[in-house]
């Protein structure tokens, strides 16, 4: 009647090694259930879900699913999401835009992908550029002109300097002195003798007369630099400006030339990642 | 082949221990017997405490449900307090207090939570009630269990199992209106419309509750349950369980005529194994299966007051006791000193921290690419992303200003930040500039402090210390 003091041995399957019996205690009804749930969980998921490999990927499965799939799903969803926000982008001109705070947080946001694949490599991920390489776009000093349809229209059409190269056309001392003249002016050092050198040597038709290049004088186009602020757009060590007179900026048949060109990237963006990108560039730090 | 005998023999000795250790691997149904008691009253009174856990979902409180853990929008509800994944530290000490108590309880009174209120003795209490109302006594159900299908015992397991399977439905449907808008998820669920995701935990409930009260049982107690093993070993000398008195019972035997007095109290019925819902022997000692839950107290009792002996040849006894020596107060056991200061820690640290969850939450991250900015004037200027959180219900106007213990350091475009808007219960990151003349600047970081200053209310003020970065060499 009570199985407790019914047992007398254990049972035994008569197997024996070493003086170590094999007894026949049945497993645990736990991991018999466990057991059978698993082999036949095995086997739904087997036909539920691509588990056969063939030459051309794998079978489908009950289910069809599989991770692309889903993947692309959670894409349109995303989609969906930001759909009416993009509508509203698309209709709005960049300046409504940033002026609704909302929108311009999501376009900064939405912005930060396309700079990524499309600006970073030269610019840095936080627009720090590339000293002497790479324009900085965190900053406030712009070659071409730091409102938004200007960088607009930068992003859009790409941007190329041209400075010429002075070694041929002034003399050595010339240029040594126009160095000492432009590495003094943000220090407010500059004389007299150098502005004559400065408006002699012609400096003058792209830099300005005030020196404070293309963008601050109504000239979008020359991208002469402003030499009288903090910023170097090639470096302000006195070598640095040496080679930019000597060798001037994206002349052809130059070894020592500056390089300074920014593609066009109206070909390749949409004007509405081309308006998000601009409203981004512009709150990196800098913008007018 | 003698010396094989022989060997065998030794080896039979060795194995002698396992004759009277009896594992319970579940090939058995155990049908406990039910008997009324002062340990069965207390153990349906402590049952009845899981009836919240059925009520409370339709708990309202302030226009949202009391009890609310929004999961997709990671805040969680407790009555008038909001919690919010950045207070979630909180949550590890309402883990640490309880797994304390848990460790405390047993080291004072032993599984005295297995007993009498886990869910899984709970619900099995609950399913075998059903089964011994339908399908009657211990004996009749292991009658019919073994008999032919006929027309009544089909009748009997289906009224029973689909009672399980509904008590199993109403089990899941509760756990998950914890997660979501209760009423609103009893629509969908009445009206198949339902989401996947609430099917899905509907449907292992179901089965969850089902098959673990149903059929495994006390299976899950003795196989399953990590908590059965390191309460086990939580338990000392000191803590009081349910002990067969052997100095009282033993040598037990039935009572036959007038030689009573060579005999101890226990009369070997049986009756303490008969009603175990775990198919323990008390009288064997301590077991891994006990659950301390009192029934064969309850039982033995009954048999003492039938037999005319006194009560209490099963009882509340610890080991200490039970070798005569006496029971230290609570207060002079180490155990419980450190389990309860752990404990009092643990209870300080969740109300400091649900009295001190601040209104408005604020942290800023310095822009590390680039680290600072020179300005074409020379000024130098610092980003940073500002991510404030609105904890409360409603939209906020506050002020953000800056200040600094050393330099001249502003925020850019301040006359915006003195009058800004955190929508209610939101996250909007944003941007700041701070700008400095790198000529106030006397060290290459400069620590500043961010505070926002609430206009719609006042009181609220949110600091944050940060840092300004200015080039090397100053």
């Amino acid at each position: 009647m009570d199985k407790h003091n019914q047992s007398n041995k254990p049972q035994d399957t008569g197997h024996e090694w070493d003086g170590i019996r094999e007894l026949t205690n049945p497993p645990p009804r736990w991991w018999l259930i466990s057991f059978h749930i698993g082999w036949i969980w095995c086997i739904i998921y087997f036909l539920l879900y691509p588990s056969i490999p063939l030459i051309n990927g794998s079978n489908e499965g009950l289910l069809g699913w599989t991770q692309i799939k889903e993947f692309k799903e959670a894409v349109v969803e995303n989609e969906a999401v930001k759909a009416p926000y993009m509508a509203k982008l698309k209709a709005m001109s960049a300046g409504e835009i940033m002026a609704d705070a909302e929108l311009r947080n999501f376009a900064e946001s939405a912005a930060k992908a396309v700079y990524g694949d499309s600006c970073a490599a030269c610019h840095g991920a936080g627009g720090e550029g590339a000293e002497g390489l790479f324009p900085v776009l965190a900053d406030d000093d712009w070659l071409f002109g730091g409102d938004i349809d200007t960088i607009i229209e930068t992003i859009t059409e790409g941007r190329m300097a041209d400075m010429p190269a002075h070694a041929d056309m002034l003399e050595s001392d010339q240029i040594e002195k126009l160095a000492d003249f432009v590495v003094a002016l943000p220090r407010g050092e500059a004389t007299q003798e150098g502005w004559a050198l400065f408006e002699e040597a012609g400096c003058m038709g792209c830099h300005g007369d005030n020196a404070k290049g293309g963008a601050l004088n109504d000239d979008t186009f020359s991208g002469a630099a402003n030499l009288t602020d903090q910023v170097w757009r090639f470096g302000g060590s006195r070598e640095a400006v040496l080679r930019t007179i000597r060798y001037g900026v994206n002349q052809e048949d130059i070894a020592e030339t500056r390089s300074a060109i920014m593609p066009a990237f109206g070909v390749k963006l949409t004007p509405e990642q081309i308006k998000i990108l601009a409203i981004k560039v512009h709150a990196m730090g800098g913008g007018k | 082949m003698s010396e094989n005998r022989q060997v065998s023999d030794s080896i039979d000795d060795l194995y002698a221990d396992t004759l009277h250790y009896h594992v319970n691997t579940g090939g058995e149904t155990i049908h406990a017997k039910r008997m009324p008691g002062r340990f069965r009253n207390l153990k349906w009174l402590s049952m009845s405490s899981w009836l919240l856990f059925f009520i409370s979902p339709y708990l309202q409180w302030n226009g949202h449900q009391a009890l609310l853990f929004d999961i997709p929008g990671r805040k969680f509800y407790l009555f008038g307090i909001t919690i919010w994944p950045q207070d979630i530290w909180m949550l590890s000490l309402v883990l640490i207090m309880l797994a304390i108590t848990l460790f405390g309880v047993t080291a004072v009174a032993g599984r005295l939570f297995c007993g009498y209120f886990c869910f899984q003795t709970v619900w099995t209490d609950i399913f075998t009630f059903i089964e011994d109302k339908i399908e009657g006594s211990p004996m009749q159900r292991r009658k019919l269990d073994k008999a032919p299908w006929s027309a009544d015992k089909i009748r009997k397991k289906v009224i029973k199992h689909t009672l399980w399977i509904l008590i199993a439905i109403l089990t899941g449907i509760t756990f998950a209106a914890y997660f979501t808008n209760s009423f609103e998820l009893w629509h969908d669920y009445l009206t198949l419309s339902a989401s996947l995701i609430a099917w899905v935990v509907l449907g292992l409930f179901i089965a969850g509750t089902y098959i673990l009260a149903g059929f495994m049982r006390e299976q899950v107690c003795f196989w399953l349950c990590p908590y059965a093993r390191i309460q086990s070993v939580m338990v000392d000398k000191d803590s009081i369980l349910p002990t067969y008195d052997y100095h009282r019972g033993e040598p037990r035997g039935k009572v036959k005529g007038g030689d009573e007095s060579s005999k101890g109290d226990c009369i070997d019925c049986k009756v303490c194994v008969g009603v175990c819902p775990t198919g323990v022997d008390i009288r064997e000692g301590l077991s891994e299966g006990c659950i301390t839950c009192g029934m064969c107290i309850d039982a033995c009792d009954s048999i003492m007051d039938r037999v005319n002996k006194p009560r209490g040849l099963i009882r509340y006894l610890s080991q200490k006791e039970m070798e005569g020596e006496k029971l230290p107060p609570l207060f002079r056991r180490p155990r419980v000193i450190t389990y309860s200061t752990i404990f009092m820690l643990a209870v300080a640290g969740i109300i400091y921290g649900l009295a001190t969850i601040p209104p408005i939450e604020l942290s800023i991250v310095h822009s590390r690419q680039p680290l600072f900015m020179r300005m074409s004037d020379g000024s130098i200027q610092n980003k940073y992303t500002i991510k404030a959180v609105n904890k409360l219900e409603t939209d906020q106007r506050v002020s953000l200003s800056v200040q600094s213990g050393s330099g001249n350091i502003r925020l850019v475009d301040e006359a915006y930040f003195r009058d800004i808007t955190l929508k209610a219960g939101k996250l909007v990151p944003f941007s700041i500039f701070l700008l400095a003349d790198p000529d106030t600047l006397k060290q290459e970081n400069s620590d500043v402090r961010l505070t926002i200053q609430g206009i719609t209310q006042p009181e609220i003020t949110v600091t944050y210390d940060s840092v300004f970065v200015g080039p090397k060499g100053r």
